[in-house]
């Protein structure tokens, strides 16, 4: 019942959506407005339809309707009613669901945004939105269908990947999907440029706002996953360079590189060729990330086979790069820069060599991330390069970026004269050479990390003097301190926006070089009232409890935590779950701003008298968070709308 | 020079260092994945390597208190003796299927630094000699506990 309703569901939907695509693509070709007003009803009734699709799965999660095989093998009767609603994007084919839900209600907020705003782009990137939802319900009918039936209908499901019961299983998907999908639309809007050929800058201050929705997502899944990395899974660790998050990181790469080229165009009406082939390649790369993920290519190129969904995803990124790269041909002349580069001493080119780097990255990911298919492919020797191979290459990209995020917003736009430069970057650079020094004689030894602070000083100094010189300006004006201040924030909302999501960047990168210059941990057996030390810290074993849960039982072992004084008791844990073959880590730790204290539970013996753990003293990684944290509210602030006069 | 051919050459230098530096990570960090039997054939010392395999039954050695594991890695043809300081992961067992890395040692075993388990994600009913294990565990720790 439940799957033949569902599946009627998709297809309709699916129906619609294909009809809707080509009714707004014939409407604008033929200039029939009521043709694409059409097209709207029928994006109208396929996000109605993936709505119930989703509300259907939802209740069958809930109401433990095993008759579907996604809901067996996914939910079993212990799992707890919060999870029975996350565990409904658990796995490959929900996740489908609630992209495609993602992708219908973009397509609805750009029907209702721009339908009157961008008549000659909008039917078209209409079109080339509803054509993309239509391929993902076309995985959902058939490559990756979640309305599937089950039988004989089993008594008891399978239950969730423990891994995944976990707050973060709400936020990180929702958040992650958000980003890939909102980079559709700068993509739709930019095939319409292309079509139409308005290669100008209408489509580019039409979807400006979009990337930044789409970046401020994607970074925000970007850095719940680290967390969510760092407190479950047990190794003490918030990013492996793991395909899948490489998959993720190079989207948000040349996201990046495009919220910054943007700029450049709207100044100088250059980079156009370049800033239609960023959007392109960041959806593309979101593609290729979720057929990198889902197709199961990574265990070994012949794996993808398997399965349909690898074969699907491949042959529509072909479709789109394609068809992108066929249309970028034929409005060649078009996409000609009018300006000209001036000066390398200029803002343009800091710009431009920012985005060179962070395409570079976005290599390097791609490269390291693909290298164990091209040399199984090419030599049939499985190689891979891990994570020193992403460390060794990206460190000096990053390094360089951050050290350019000091001197781009501030060097001026075509020639940079001495006296600019002067003005702006004396104070930086000393502070930032004090700071090697302060470092050097506090005890800093290493070299990476020295630099790396002096670097951030040094940016950190920048965004002050703007921010300072800026405030100054309004304070002469009359305004107090305080409401200049916000004056500035608000009128000025994009630009201090991204200075405050550099300034989100710079914690990250204090955070990021601390916990792996300073970090540092112990594996130890200890016998029942015995004590380990580390770095000034008494970790006392008090023994192991025994408890059950709803869905699994879990074996806890007490240790007392002290330096001078007791300061906690940390309670790791091994968890069990029936479906599972082994049991799971449960970390326990004490978050500081200075370090986390952060206990994983090894081995036991069976009686409780013995327990083996494994001891972390992480320094700075808080500041991870904490970065994050101020690199989506600046975010944020860039999102909101301009107010450049009072209202 | 002009302004095109400074620019034409930085992208170059750019270029250049780029391609070195993935040049010199692929080489300095690449790992191989090898099975027992290829391992035997033609083992470096010193160099990285990937090992697959898995765990003999009765090979598989741990000593908590030193935190010494020991066990045999097997493809069906040929067997590697595998050294590691530290606790088995969860999904870690005998007769098992495990990755481990690390290198080839002189003295004729492999010294892992990192041990991967291999987890299935297939459907598997839960086995009654694994709960009834279990529900024995939870009543000695329960005694034990309180």
């Amino acid at each position: 019942m439940t799957t033949d309703l569902g599946y009627g569901m998709t297809l309709v939907a699916l129906a619609l959506a294909v009809y809707g695509g080509a009714a707004a693509a014939v409407g604008a070709r033929t200039g029939r407005p009521a043709l694409v007003e059409s097209a709207q009803h029928a994006a109208l009734g396929v996000f109605v339809l993936i709505t119930a699709c989703f509300a259907l799965l939802t209740y069958a999660f809930l109401a433990f309707d095993f008759s579907v095989r996604y809901v067996a093998t996914n939910t079993n009767l212990g799992t707890p009613f919060y999870y029975r609603i996350t565990g409904v994007w658990g796995a490959l084919e929900g996740s489908i669901i609630l992209w495609s839900w993602m992708l219908g209600l973009y397509t609805l907020i750009v029907i209702l945004r721009h339908r009157d705003s961008a008549r000659e782009l909008y039917p078209w990137a209409l079109a080339t939105m509803l054509g993309i939802l239509a391929f993902f319900l076309l995985v959902m009918t058939v490559a990756a269908p979640p309305f599937q039936r089950q039988e004989p209908v089993p008594a008891d499901g399978r239950g969730l990947n423990p891994l995944l019961e976990d707050t973060g299983m709400i936020t990180h998907p929702v958040a992650l999907y958000l980003g890939f999908t909102g980079f559709t639309v700068p993509f739709a809007f930019a095939l319409a440029a292309l079509i139409t050929g308005r290669v100008g800058d209408t489509w580019l201050v039409l979807t400006r706002r979009w990337a930044i929705v789409a970046w401020y997502f994607l970074s925000l899944g970007l850095l719940i996953g680290g967390w969510w990395s760092y407190h479950v899974l047990g190794w003490g660790g918030y990013w492996a360079w793991d395909p899948v998050e490489n998959a993720a990181f190079m989207p948000w790469l040349t996201g990046t590189a495009f919220l910054h080229s943007v700029m450049i165009q709207e100044r100088r009406r250059m980079l156009k060729l370049w800033n239609i082939s960023l959007v392109i390649l960041t959806f593309s790369l979101t593609l290729f990330g979720t057929f990198l993920t889902r197709s199961g290519v990574i265990a070994s190129v012949h794996a993808f086979t398997q399965g349909s969904i690898g074969v699907f995803f491949l042959s529509f990124l072909a479709l789109v790069v394609l068809t992108a790269l066929g249309l970028v041909a034929w409005r060649w002349e078009a996409l000609r820069s009018q300006g000209e580069l001036d000066s390398v001493v200029s803002r343009e080119s800091a710009f431009l060599l920012n985005n060179v780097l962070l395409i570079a990255a976005a290599f390097t990911v791609f490269f390291g991330t693909v290298f164990p298919l091209l040399s199984e492919a090419v030599r049939g020797v499985k190689v891979s390069v891990g994570a020193p191979f992403f460390n060794q290459v990206n460190v000096p990209l990053f390094l360089s970026l951050v050290f350019l995020m000091g001197v781009g917003p501030l060097i001026a736009w075509r020639r940079a004269s001495w006296e600019n430069l002067k003005r702006n970057f004396v104070w930086p650079v000393a502070l930032g050479i004090a700071a090697a020094a302060a470092a050097f004689t506090l005890g800093v030894r290493s070299v990476l990390a020295a630099v790396t602070f002096a670097t951030t000083v040094f940016v950190g100094a920048t965004i002050a003097v703007d921010f300072v010189r800026a405030t100054r300006a309004r304070m002469r004006t009359g305004e107090t301190l305080l409401p200049a201040m916000g004056g500035l924030l608000r009128r000025h909302n994009r630009r201090y926006g991204g200075f405050v999501v550099h300034l989100g960047i710079l914690i990250i990168v204090l955070g990021v070089t601390g916990s792996h210059a300073w970090s540092v941990q112990t594996e130890t057996t200890l016998k029942r009232g015995e004590t380990a030390q580390l770095a000034g810290y008494r970790f006392r074993f008090d023994g192991l409890t025994a408890v059950e849960e709803s869905n699994h039982f879990k074996v806890v072992g007490a240790f007392t935590v002290s330096n001078s004084r007791v300061l906690d008791v940390l309670r790791p844990a091994k968890k069990f779950y029936p479906q599972e073959q082994s049991p799971i880590a449960y970390v326990d730790y004490r978050l500081g701003l200075k370090e986390d204290i952060y206990l994983v539970l090894g081995d036991f013996a069976r009686d409780g008298t013995q327990a083996t753990v494994k001891l972390q003293v992480n320094r700075l990684v808080s500041w991870i968070w904490i970065g994050g944290v101020v690199l989506t509210l600046g975010a944020v602030l860039a999102i909101l709308p301009e107010r450049r006069r009072p209202a | 020079m002009n302004r095109r051919g400074k620019f034409i050459v930085g992208g170059a230098v750019i270029a250049a260092a780029l391609g070195y530096m993935i040049y010199a990570g692929v080489t300095q960090s690449a790992v191989y994945f090898v099975t027992p039997a290829e391992l035997r054939a033609s083992a470096v010392p010193g160099k990285a390597y990937r090992l697959g395999g898995m765990v003999v039954p009765g090979s598989l050695k741990w000593e908590a208190r030193s935190l010494e594991l020991s066990f045999t890695l097997s493809d069906g043809s040929a067997t590697v003796p595998v050294r590691h300081k530290g606790t088995p992961p969860d999904l870690f067992a005998e007769s098992r299927g495990a990755v481990v890395e690390g290198s080839w040692t002189a003295d004729g075993y492999f010294k892992a630094s990192l041990i991967m388990a291999k987890h299935s994600e297939e459907y598997k009913a839960p086995h009654d000699t694994t709960q009834a294990g279990y529900k024995e565990l939870i009543k000695t720790l329960r005694g034990e506990g309180r």
